[in-house]
């Protein structure tokens, strides 16, 4: 049954995200991206990681995509002209190094490392940590107990973040452009 | 329980998937999905091997990751649209100011 539904999201993944690359409208790619990312939502609850599963669909198909949907239909894009010589040659090399590093990988994973399957980094424990807490709850403890620091840190990064884009998307205060100008006498 | 063969075969597909996302296309938003593409697909190998050695903390792992990763989309989008009101254009092929 769990192989079932591993092998259904995962061939739903795949798919999808070959549709991102695939398809010439930007949005329709966005929206293959949300169903890629709930797909993988759905292999972090197979694999018992219900608070990555939760969020992935809260921080993901939620915030980040809605951000990028915003943004597509802010500039308004139309289709993708792919034509032209050169761009018919790079994107045939782009699917060969494509090729090439499936290869690699392949090779990679084929060949086993140490004897056996190549796979267990060391001895695998038999129980998780306070699993009978549930996942949330101990991965909440740990995150303010083991990893305190980092996760202040990223409370940092994300107040930086914040600040660069606004200043990024303030634009120029010296010189300001049509559209800017025509908004401050507006105002 | 999945073999965690079969998770990590599933990460280097979406990653490799990522990264011809990145090679072909030329509108810069598709690429940033790409990337994300790419991102997911480390994820997904840290939840695996989290999941593999019974240890939370590759979840943890992620979570920053995802972080992260936040932050950069933002971030990027920003410097995107700065660049569509400068040049009029996503395509990075038509940006070449520094080509010279």
């Amino acid at each position: 049954m769990l192989a079932v539904l591993f092998v259904g999201f995962a061939a739903l993944l795949v798919v999808t995200s070959l549709m991102v690359v695939l398809h010439k409208n930007p949005v329709t790619s966005a929206l293959f991206l949300v169903l890629a990312f709930c797909s993988l939502a759905g292999i972090y609850l197979l694999l018992k990681a219900e608070f990555l599963g939760m969020v992935q669909i809260v921080v993901y198909a939620g915030a980040i995509m809605v951000l990028f949907l915003f943004v597509i239909m802010y500039l308004n894009l139309q289709h993708d002209v792919e034509t032209g010589v050169q761009i018919a040659v790079r994107r045939g090399i782009g699917w060969l190094v494509g090729a090439l590093l499936l290869l690699v990988g392949a090779t990679l994973l084929g060949a086993p490392a140490h004897g056996g399957s190549g796979w267990a980094l060391g001895p695998a424990n038999d129980e998780l940590p306070g699993v009978e807490a549930g996942n949330v709850a101990s991965i909440g403890r740990l995150l303010y107990s083991r990893y305190l620091f980092p996760f202040e840190i990223t409370s940092i990064l994300l107040l930086v973040a914040m600040i660069g884009v606004i200043v990024i998307a303030r634009g120029r205060t010296r010189r300001p452009d049509e559209s800017s100008r025509r908004a401050s006498e507006g105002a | 329980m999945i073999p965690l063969s079969w998770l990590i075969a599933l990460s280097a597909i979406v990653f490799t998937i990522g990264v011809v996302g990145v090679l072909v296309r030329r509108n810069a938003l598709v690429i940033f999905m790409s990337i994300e593409l790419m991102l997911n697909a480390a994820n997904l190998a840290f939840v695996a091997f989290a999941s593999h050695l019974k240890s939370l903390d590759g979840q943890v792992f992620v979570f920053f990751v995802m972080t992260v990763a936040a932050a950069e989309v933002a971030i990027g989008l920003a410097i995107i649209v700065h660049l569509f009101r400068l040049r009029e254009t996503v395509f990075v092929d038509e940006i070449h100011l520094l080509k010279g």
